[in-house]
């Protein structure tokens, strides 16, 4: 039986090819020119120019995160291109001019460019390494006044929201990697929701990086104006290359009062073989400002890929009663490693949060949660909820819980709770005995294990996510 | 019950098996007729539950020697779930709990499971939910049972009842029910025997694993086998039992190695 169950875990990752598609990419290395060539290149206006330099400048003088619990080689930054761009020039009106062997990349990964989206009712969003390649439906939603387009349109037509709200939730010198990433981010995706809007329809990003030694450095600005609501769905695929790429994005959230914004991601970069050669790393800023009374900004987020995983999606909950949610499912298998979770600030009065937390970990690979629930001392009335489960497949992985509480409020209520489970020969052998066979028994214990976050996905997230999470395990009990 | 002409449904031959190299079954030999209900006894370690783990194929354990023959067929040959599906049922000593999955999805899945390998219908939930729930008052169960996890914090009796509603889904051909009247209370016992005798029926079998005189009240066995040291060392029928609930094992035991001395 074991033999069986680690055939479930260990399938080759579907998403592994390379499109030969013509790039332009930029030789590798960093300096300041490279700043001023990326800026040039995407025409970017004075402000914007200075906010990159601002920003390296404050890189340089920061070193990288040690603390997390994941390890990997000292990354050379001289080593990786900055810049990356399908060879197709000026951006396209429609997705009929479209490269065809991107569209054929797209389809592939089951992300259709074409009408067929008109059915799912999803506006997607596509970057093709370092740049937005298409947007959907972008007419239909600035009928209601939501703009959703790429960020580099976004610097050209709506200037002034832009240089509103880039990085006043994420300073550009808040770490590491957000910092290198304010430097020489290229592009990614902007959604403005006005006032009053409910956004007719989900929001998608779908990001893949296709060159072998380029970085990528998206990023994401959404602002939900006063009583403004909006879904928003990220997904992420590379190549399976023996090297590791780099993927290190910002993304922002800013909700006024009354305003409430849905953030889920299922993200499947390439997570290295069953040697752990090659792989993504996916070291990024996700934070959310709750800026309004009553707003509400809440994460789901499915990791399931990236040879290490280090994210952190938080919400700063400023407004009164304003509302943070995180739900996490991180899978591990094989030598990936993840440490992720998140920060949950309450600074408002009555503020509240909830955080589900699945770790599942396979093969020899680690997996960790780390979270901060801080409240602070203007924080009456606060209400924070965390619970924390693991789930450890055979004999060699590990899951690691490090939960963080910081209460200076003395009417605050915070809860904890952690568990460890181990899907073991037992369990196994009782499904076996009911006639069910080990991939469908892993399978139902996994989706079991995670249905608290599942439930918060949109409907063909969901799905998706459930897949996905049985592909990723193939093999990987016993 | 013993009928004329009954056909065999398991025959045990020799069988032998150890966990990490130390031998636990010697030689067993042991036969079922449809029909018939046997109840297997024994003190601790005498490899009682190791007997039903091994034919239910659980991987901790490593056939050595001898056969056994399921209906005709090599039973050593199939994979857990093969043998499931070919109609044995064990009820587990006990039952794992598995949180988070629905008890209702769950016994779907091995109902619909084991339905379609027999190339039966596979019902859909709101079929299966009348289906189950006319099982579950054979049982007198609660109706939120079915809202749980799968015997995630269910006392001891709700778990065996759980494992006789599968074994009422199944309708397996031999059940083993693996020492189903521990911790169970004398309204549970009687509950679930009544389930056990109103599924036994002449084209099945029920072996009962079991340390206590006080189950076989409830559900009356045509035979009654004494395990010790791997092997069965007595047979005989229900009047047996009684007697070892007054007299205790040793004196079989002595039996055994007397019979045994002689025989050398």
């Amino acid at each position: 039986m074991s033999a069986a169950l680690q055939n479930i875990i260990n399938q080759p990752y579907k998403h592994g090819f390379v499109s030969d598609i013509e790039s332009d990419v930029a030789a590798k290395g960093l300096d300041e020119s490279t700043i001023r060539m990326i800026s040039a290149k995407r025409n970017e206006p004075e402000w914007l120019l200075d906010f990159r330099l601002q920003s390296y400048a404050a890189w340089l003088k920061m070193t990288e995160p040690t603390w997390q619990n994941a390890h990997h080689p000292k990354i050379d930054f001289q080593a990786i291109s900055y810049y990356s761009a399908p060879k197709q020039k000026p951006k396209l009106k429609s997705m009929d001019e479209v490269d065809p062997e991107l569209l054929r990349t797209f389809e592939k990964l089951g992300v259709p460019l074409h009408e067929r989206m008109a059915m799912a009712g999803v506006a997607v969003d596509v970057i093709f390494d370092s740049v937005s390649v298409a947007t959907t439906y972008k007419e239909k939603l600035a009928e209601v006044g939501v703009i959703f387009c790429s960020f580099s349109e976004a610097v050209k037509d709506h200037p002034e929201l832009v240089k509103k709200y880039l990085g006043t939730v994420i300073p550009t010198s808040d770490n590491y990697y957000a910092a290198l990433n304010s430097a020489v981010f290229t592009d990614g995706s902007f959604c403005f929701i006005p006032k009053g809007v409910k956004c007719p329809m989900d929001l998608s990003t779908y990001f893949r990086i296709n060159t072998e030694e380029s970085g990528q450095f998206e990023r994401t600005l959404i602002v939900a104006e006063e009583g403004a609501s909006v879904s928003y769905l990220e997904g992420c695929t590379a190549p399976a290359f023996s090297s590791n790429q780099l993927h290190a994005a910002v993304v922002e959230l800013v909700a006024l009062d009354n305003a409430d914004i849905k953030y889920s991601t299922v993200q499947n970069w390439y997570a290295g073989d069953e040697n752990g050669v090659g792989g993504v790393y996916n070291f990024v800023t996700k934070r959310g400002l709750a800026q309004g009374v009553n707003s509400r900004i809440s994460w789901t987020q499915v990791e399931t890929g990236s040879a290490i995983t280090w994210k952190y999606p938080s919400v700063v909950l400023l407004g009164d009663n304003a509302v943070g949610e995180f739900y996490s499912v991180a899978l591990t298998n094989h030598y990936q490693q993840a440490d992720t979770g998140t920060k949950m600030i309450h600074i408002g009065k009555n503020t509240r949060s909830t955080i589900v937390s699945k770790g599942i970990s396979a093969g020899k690979s680690n997996n960790s949660y780390r979270g901060l629930v801080k409240i602070a001392p203007s924080a009456s009335g606060a209400r924070n909820y965390s619970q924390c489960d693991s789930m450890l497949i055979g004999q060699e992985s590990g899951a690691h819980t490090f939960p963080y509480i910081n209460v200076r409020n003395n009417t605050a209520k915070v809860e904890h709770e952690a568990s460890t489970s181990k899907i073991g020969e037992d369990q196994m052998f009782y499904f076996a005995q009911r006639g069910i066979d080990a991939e469908a028994a892993v399978s139902m214990i996994i989706n079991g294990f995670c249905k608290d976050v599942f439930q918060q996905l949109p409907l063909e997230f969901a799905v998706e996510a459930t897949n996905l999470l049985s592909f990723k395990l193939e093999g990987s009990v016993g | 019950m013993i009928y004329p002409n009954s056909k065999t449904i398991l025959e045990v031959r020799n069988l032998c098996a150890s966990v990490s190299g130390t031998p636990i079954l010697k030689n067993m030999n042991f036969t079922v007729k449809s029909g018939e209900v046997h109840a297997i006894m024994g003190p601790n370690g005498s490899g009682k539950s190791t007997f039903s783990k091994v034919l239910a194929g659980h991987s901790d354990y490593e056939i050595t020697g001898g056969t056994v023959l399921f209906e005709g067929k090599d039973l050593l040959e199939l994979a857990p779930e093969e043998r499931a599906r070919a109609g044995l049922f064990l009820a587990f000593q006990y039952p794992i709990e598995i949180p988070g999955v629905g008890n209702s999805q769950f016994l779907r899945l091995t109902y619909n499971t084991v339905q379609s390998h027999r190339g039966n219908e596979e019902l859909d939930p709101l079929e299966f939910d009348d289906f189950v729930r006319d099982k579950m008052k054979l049982l007198e169960m609660r109706e939120d049972f079915l809202d749980r996890s799968v015997n995630a914090g269910f006392s001891g009796g709700e778990k065996k009842r759980n494992e006789i509603l599968q074994m009422a889904l199944l309708e397996p051909r031999l059940a083993i029910l693996d020492e189903t009247d521990s911790g169970l209370d004398i309204d549970a016992l009687r509950i679930v025997s009544k389930g056990v005798n109103h599924l036994a029926n002449k084209d099945n079998a029920i072996v009962l694993v079991t340390h206590y005189q006080r189950l076989l009240d409830y559900i009356v066995p045509d035979f009654v086998h004494v395990m010790e040291a791997g092997r069965i060392i007595k047979s005989g029928g229900k009047e047996l039992a009684v007697e070892l609930e007054t007299r205790g094992y040793d004196w079989v035991s002595d039996e055994y190695k007397a019979a045994s001395r002689v025989a050398a």
